[in-house]
């Protein structure tokens, strides 16, 4: 005879975990509340508000011009799409048509900066999986471009490039050659890279099925980007509305089909090599700068030159040409033209003129001192740009001073991050690193 | 052929306030009692389509002295249509008072929640009105113009 | 003579000795925040690698490490959790301040940013820069470096 041994029941109740504030995964900081049945996820709650800086309210206490630096730490994996479209902003409202050659420039910039932006998402959540190699190689990839980046603008992540009305400098000589070689760089890194993560059985089985999102919540959610795409949804700003010179280049837009992480890391992927293909489309179509200085005669520093000039002794600078120290390299005269609008309310003189003679120093005065400065016509606009997590929009509300009077970003990860539960909802909670993950989150894009 | 914001004029005439165009981007200001029904109909009809609520921010006319003093303002999008319509709602000062969107676009969820942080406007019907930019146990609302820009806040530890 | 604070010959070495192996055997917390974790990721990679000093292995729990490494922006609402962590923290323990935001409060003088981490926590290494660049970070470590051997050894 045989006695069926008594099962006990024990009371179970769920588990209330919190992934702090801290932790290791290096995205940023954002705190999870998942409650927990067994490892079973059953719900969760985001909060956010970790890095909140104050972005919106400093943007209203100086000029137009001061608010850029500010820009440049919204998404600090890809400033430069930032910086651009916060000044299309600007020039929108001014009703302002900027010079062909620094559409280009600012273009080129971008499509660095969103392959930037991918390599280092890409990376740390390749590294939270385990795989710490295709961290290294992608911040080696990284580095190369960082240095292409720091030629140009000089400095590697912090760059305030673009000015209301064009850009700031213009490219230093040899740029197109240096560029090409950083990109066959990045390319046999990321052909590496490929080999390592894309069909290996540990990272697919983590990421296959795994955070799915439907097309209709990523709609309601307002999400955009590759997210958006990887559901299945053709949305792109560059192609909807396009701005710049995009609708000059023949690039691809990667469309997912099942909303999953696996599909964000293929689109993510594709989406590098496509930037790429429109930065050499953009090198290849190119209008001409200056090549050569003309100079007449001697070529003196222009400080020197304004020195001179204040002592009194103007018969030796005649026939002189003043140049520009080199660390404002690229922002020559001869240059400007190319890079910069000839409105003289919008943009500022080039550092020769202002140095050297009276015209230029009051224009400058009147473009930078408080109380004076770019004053743009009274009225409201919404800019979107294709940030590299999605639709990045700016609505600058302008009075007719010299401060403006409202300047929102519309951050493309805050609803992604308000859709979190849905995707962890369910799943277990080993799950929330890869789908954290693939989100992309820049804590101060989203918490500005 | 009419614009998109003079279609919603000659749909709802007596809910619309004003229409303006400024620059290219089409915006019409209407009144806070019709916004669920306007959003529901831009939502609904198949000529608007507006599946995407992109925005929600309000902005402070207290420096321009402004009556009503806050705006509401949203952004609208619609994938299949491509086009955008921006919608503004005018509140005053005591107990500024809007409905909530959130049935009908999930992310007015956290949109209202920081206009409720920054500004102090409530949402009515919304779940959830809490904070979500600062920590709870702040107090004032940090983008009105009366609100100091550095103003110093209690630390817990020593002196700030 | 007056030698340190009265020690001697035997207690100095050991002293010495200590402060070699803990200054070649760094493991580091790094508390992330803000942009200055771009530069924290460049300095800790193939590049310019800070595994050669011996501070290579970063270690995610607070028990087990031994520098915390602020890097970013803290704000008001996130005072409390660097506190907490610093408190978690076992001795020995050293802080180095990553970034102006951590220093002084860098261009965020607003109400929600905390004009440096040293009104909350004692700090032993300022790194100033906006962000500082991977060579300023090494500089810094080896400043770091020289303290821990210089100072005297609790065991």
């Amino acid at each position: 005879m045989t006695t069926t041994p008594e099962i006990k029941k024990t009371r179970t109740e769920s588990m209330l975990i919190n992934v702090g504030p801290s932790h290791p995964a290096m995205h940023g900081i954002v705190r999870i509340i998942a409650e927990l049945d067994g490892e079973k996820i059953v719900s969760s709650d985001v909060e956010i508000g970790y890095l909140h800086r104050a972005f919106e309210k400093s943007a209203e206490q100086g000029g137009y011009l001061q608010v850029i630096p500010y820009t440049d730490r919204l998404n600090y994996v890809s400033p430069l799409i930032n910086n651009v479209g916060y000044c299309l902003a600007i020039e929108k409202l001014f009703g302002l048509e900027i010079t062909e050659r620094a559409k280009y420039i600012r273009v080129i910039m971008s499509e660095i900066s969103r392959v930037t932006d991918h390599l280092t998402c890409i990376g740390a959540s390749a590294m939270e999986l385990g795989a710490f190699t295709v961290f290294l190689y992608m911040i080696k990839a990284r580095e190369f471009l960082y240095e292409l980046i720091e030629d140009v603008t000089g400095a590697r992540l912090t760059i305030s490039y673009t000015r209301v009305g064009g850009v700031k400098a213009d490219l230093p000589q040899g740029f197109g050659d240096k560029c090409r070689n950083a990109i066959e760089e990045t390319r046999k890194i990321l052909k590496e890279v490929d080999e390592l993560l894309t069909r290996n059985r540990i990272f697919v089985d983590r990421m296959k099925d795994v955070g799915i999102i439907s097309r209709e919540n990523a709609l309601a959610y307002g999400i955009t980007g590759p997210f958006l795409r990887s559901t299945g949804v053709d949305y792109d700003v560059r192609r909807a509305t396009p701005y710049l010179v995009y609708d000059r280049f023949d690039f691809e837009i990667p469309v997912g089909e099942h909303g999953d992480n696996y599909d964000r890391y293929l689109c993510r992927m594709e989406e590098m090599e496509q930037s790429m293909r429109i930065v050499e489309q953009a090198l290849h179509g190119m209008p001409e700068g200056p090549v050569l200085l003309d100079t007449e005669g001697n070529v003196i520093p222009a400080g020197e030159m304004a020195d001179q000039g204040k002592r009194g002794l103007i018969e030796g600078l005649t026939g002189q040409t003043a140049a520009v120290d080199p660390t404002l390299e690229g922002a020559h005269k001869q240059n400007y033209a190319g890079i910069e609008t000839d409105n003289k309310r919008i943009a500022l003189p080039p550092k020769e003129d202002t140095y050297t003679n009276i015209e230029g120093l009051m224009n400058h005065f009147k473009m930078m001192m408080m109380g004076h400065g770019i004053r743009p016509p009274k009225g409201e606009v919404y800019f979107p740009v294709e940030g590299a997590n999605g639709e990045l929009g700016f609505y600058v509300v302008s009075d007719g001073t010299d401060k403006p009077y409202r300047v929102r970003v519309r951050p493309p990860c805050f609803v992604i991050m308000a859709a979190l539960p849905l995707m962890i909802n369910g799943s277990m909670f080993a799950d929330i690193v890869p789908t954290f993950g693939s989100i992309n989150m820049i804590g101060g894009e989203m918490d500005r | 052929m009419l614009k998109l914001h003079e279609k919603l004029k000659e749909r709802w005439p007596e809910n619309v306030v004003e229409l303006h165009d400024f620059r290219g981007d089409e915006t019409a200001v209407i009144k806070p009692e019709a916004l669920l029904r306007l959003a529901n109909f831009i939502k609904r009809d198949s000529q608007f389509d507006m599946n995407v609520l992109m925005d929600l921010t309000a902005v402070d006319g207290l420096a321009l002295k402004w009556n009503p003093r806050f705006e509401v303002v949203y952004h609208f999008f619609s994938t299949a249509k491509n086009h955008r319509l921006r919608l503004k709602v005018r509140v005053e000062e005591e107990t500024p008072t809007v409905s909530s969107l959130t049935e009908i676009w999930p992310v007015a969820n956290w949109f209202e929640r920081e206009v409720w942080d920054m500004f102090g406007i409530r949402f009515e019907g919304h779940p959830d009105l809490k904070r979500i930019l600062m920590y709870e146990e702040f107090s004032g609302h940090p983008l009105r113009k009366d609100y100091p820009y550095n103003k110093r806040q209690p630390l817990i530890g020593p002196k700030n | 003579m007056k030698g340190n604070e009265g020690t001697g010959f035997f207690t100095s070495t050991i002293n010495d000795m200590i402060g070699w192996a803990r200054k070649y055997s760094i493991f580091q917390y790094p508390f992330v925040t803000a942009c200055c974790g771009m530069e924290y990721m460049a300095t800790a990679c193939s590049h310019y690698d800070v595994d050669r000093f011996g501070a290579g292995l970063p270690r995610f729990s607070p028990r087990q490490s031994d520098v915390l490494f602020v890097v970013g922006t803290i704000s008001h609402k996130l005072a409390p959790v660097l506190k907490q962590i610093y408190d978690q923290m076992t001795d020995p323990k050293w802080v180095v301040a990553f970034g102006v935001c951590t220093c002084t409060g860098g261009f965020y003088d607003n109400y929600a940013t905390v004009m440096g981490i040293d009104t909350l926590i004692p700090v032993d290494v300022y790194i100033p820069g906006c962000p500082p660049r991977p060579e300023n970070v090494l500089d810094g470590l080896i400043k770091l470096q020289e303290k821990i051997q210089k100072q005297k050894q609790e065991y």
